[in-house]
């Protein structure tokens, strides 16, 4: 009998399953329409061991806030989350107090108090249309989620974040729109956002377009996943047990199994 | 019930009373299984498991989702932000739906290899088929349940195709939505009945198990059982190979929910629904998309509809489309090329489904979807007529054969 099972496998059947399986998941690319390549960067975070940049998150928090977020919210943010990049409290609670946010006191009326480190970052605009309405009709996406809802996100982000470049010749831009040489159809509403020094770095980091680019989105891939380095770290001490469950299960099998395979 | 075989006072007596321990022994413990059978046989097992672990993270998953258009997709991101582990359960649950359907279409093609919905096995194969079946509404449902971008304009387009029935299609649609649109009301009643059908396809599972220790577990050279020499007990033997074959399941998932857990996914569910914006591309999962691909290969919808629906009763009627009494493909050299090309086929059609409907891709679909039906209306009744099989061995304890053995064997095989 074990002449049959053995044979099976060194016909590769196995391996040919597996491949197919693979082959499977990877013709799932989705990846209908133009296709943009974007530069592929060597991000902190990407790998199976990859961590975030605290020095970089924080300075991206500093371009979120003094260039995104005068159009982008990140309503699934709350101020305590900065803890996670590096804040000490009071940090936290200054920054969060820059805000307001609308209550009901005692009485009944509405009014403005300082945001506290509980609340959500503040939007920009009160709701969707106001949004729209402020930016020539489109509308500017929240970022809370922005580099897990776009394929390949952290390089997309980075590309858009530097892709403007002078329409060529032939190509009509309309007013209020920008040419970028990574956005899908090449015509965006966002005007560009990143020039030299648009942000002075306190740890003095030059603020080139590109470096404010790779900042602001190492502290957004931080935002869309915030458990990322949990994950990774719990990941591996999941797969070395498993390791280690797997060749003790093998060598139990192969030990109950030996009289069996005698016969 | 003269001398127990158990020594626990507290098991015995129960058991006297409520003879489950005796059943489980005799199921679980001294179950005879062929003593052959091969790591293919690994994946019904593994299905099982999968199953419980998506109850089990399920059931947890529902006590912090609001199953309301305005908080659903909310509810979902404070699971993955806020509550403790939430983001490793619904990883765990988001990836075990892949790997639940991973397993089982391993299992199907195992079934169709070595033939096992063959007499006597034809309800445990259809009862099978109807698992599948509601694995397939369970798995769509929870899909929309995040209420993404993709959720949303997934059961926009399946649910419409109820539309092409003549007469009523209609008012089926709007009788399943709810309403005149995918609205609020929808995503309640798919969250209700997510949460239930699943307990429905434990019933079935049960079912499934009876009937496959009727008979026992078919094995790779597809022969009966003739004699306890033929068998082993189902424990220790398959209990640790299942344990081993757990282990290696296991990696491979906690390698897919650990590092790479939105690589089956679609990036547009991390976008909040918006009925006013369609995305460029409406892609199902992936484990739908050859059913996608038969969907959109006939030009008139109610045509694709049918064929897709129609590739799945394909299966229900298989134990009488294969005319063939040989069970395993190992003794069908002609049968065995066509296994590898309807795999082949299935792959296919699941890399045309994630393409646009478009150009050669429809040609392909097209082609792709006429061997499906060809291989099993035409071929499977067929085939038999042509194929000359190889002579099958004596037993499984004697797979070298003399030939007056074969001869018998034959002859035994013959006269069912």
């Amino acid at each position: 009998m074990i002449k049959y099972s053995s044979k099976l496998f060194s016909n590769g059947i196995l391996k040919l399953f597996l491949s197919l399986i693979i082959i499977c998941f990877s013709s799932v690319s989705y990846g209908a329409g133009e296709k943009i390549n974007y530069p592929q960067l060597n991000w902190s975070f990407s790998g199976i061991l990859g961590t975030f940049d605290r020095a970089s998150q924080q300075r991206g928090l500093q371009v979120y806030k003094e260039v995104c977020s005068g159009c982008h919210g990140m309503r699934l943010l709350a101020y305590r989350n900065l803890k996670a990049i590096g804040y000490n409290e009071d940090e936290i609670k200054a920054f969060a107090s820059e805000n307001s946010v609308s209550t009901i006191n005692d009485d009944g009326e509405v009014i403005e108090r300082p945001a506290r480190p509980s609340d959500k970052f503040v939007s920009p605009y009160p709701n969707d249309k106001a949004a729209r309405s402020a930016n020539g009709g489109a509308y500017p996406p929240d970022l809370s989620l922005i580099v897990k809802a776009r394929p390949d996100g952290a390089n997309y982000l980075h590309a858009l974040l530097t892709g403007y470049i002078d329409a060529p010749a032939d190509k009509k831009v309309p007013d209020g729109m920008y040419y970028n040489k990574y956005y899908s159809g090449n015509l965006i509403g966002m005007p560009q956002p990143l020039y030299d020094d648009g942000v002075v770095y306190a740890d003095g980091t030059k603020a080139t377009p590109d470096q404010m680019a790779k900042d602001v989105t190492a502290f957004l891939a931080w935002a869309s996943e915030p458990e990322m380095e949990d994950r990774k770290r719990l990941g591996v001490s999941v797969m070395l047990f498993l390791l280690l469950l797997t060749t003790l299960s093998y060598f139990a099998m192969k030990q109950i199994w030996a009289p069996i395979k005698k016969q | 019930m003269s001398k127990s075989k158990f020594k626990n006072p507290v098991v015995k007596w129960i058991d006297h009373r409520l003879p489950v321990f005796s059943f489980m022994d005799h199921e679980l413990n001294h179950y005879p299984t062929p003593k052959n059978l091969n790591y293919f046989w690994n994946f019904g097992s593994l299905a099982g498991f999968a199953l419980v672990t998506m109850i089990v993270t399920g059931i947890v998953l529902s006590m912090n989702y609001t199953a309301h258009v305005d908080y659903a997709f909310d509810s979902v991101e404070r699971i993955m932000r806020d509550v403790n582990h939430g983001w490793l359960i619904r990883y765990i649950h988001m990836n075990g739906a892949s790997f639940f359907f991973i397993v089982v279409y391993i299992h199907i093609f195992r079934g169709l290899y070595y033939g096992s919905y063959k007499a006597p096995r034809e309800l445990l194969w259809i009862l099978g088929v109807l698992i599948l079946l509601l694995m397939m509404a369970t798995a769509f449902m929870g899909y929309v349940l995040p209420w993404g971008q993709m959720s949303f304009w997934g059961a926009t387009v399946i649910t419409n195709l109820f539309s092409a029935i003549p007469l009523v299609g209609e008012s089926i649609v709007t009788w399943l939505w709810g309403g005149f649109s995918v609205d609020n009301s929808t995503l309640n009643r798919f969250f209700s009945l997510h949460f239930v059908l699943p307990f429905v396809i434990v019933g079935v599972v049960i079912l499934h198990l009876v009937a496959l220790h009727r008979f026992g577990s078919n094995n790779p050279i597809g022969i009966d059982v003739k004699g306890t020499q033929d068998t082993i007990p189902f424990s220790p033997y398959y209990t640790i190979k299942d344990l081993f074959g757990l282990s290696v399941f296991l990696s491979f998932f906690a390698a897919a929910v650990f590092f790479f857990p939105n690589f089956m996914g679609h990036p547009d569910n991390y976008i909040e629904a918006n009925p006013m914006v369609t995305p460029a591309h409406i892609v199902p999962e992936w484990y739908f998309l050859p059913f996608y691909a038969i969907l959109r290969a006939i030009p008139d919808k109610l045509g694709g509809v049918l064929f897709m629906f129609g590739a799945i009763a394909v299966l229900f009627i298989l134990p009488w489309l294969d005319r063939s009494s040989v069970r395993s493909s190992q003794f069908r050299p002609i049968y065995k090329i066509f296994f590898w090309i309807l795999l082949l086929d299935c792959i296919l059609l699941g890399y045309l489904g994630a393409m646009p409907a478009e150009g050669i891709y429809v040609i392909l679909s097209r082609i792709a979807t006429a061997y499906y039906f060809f291989h099993f209306l035409i071929l499977f009744p067929l085939l038999p007529f042509i194929e000359k099989t190889k002579p099958l061995p004596f037993s499984i304890s004697e797979p070298i054969l003399g030939g007056a053995a074969t001869a018998s064997a034959m002859a035994t095989r013959e006269k069912k």
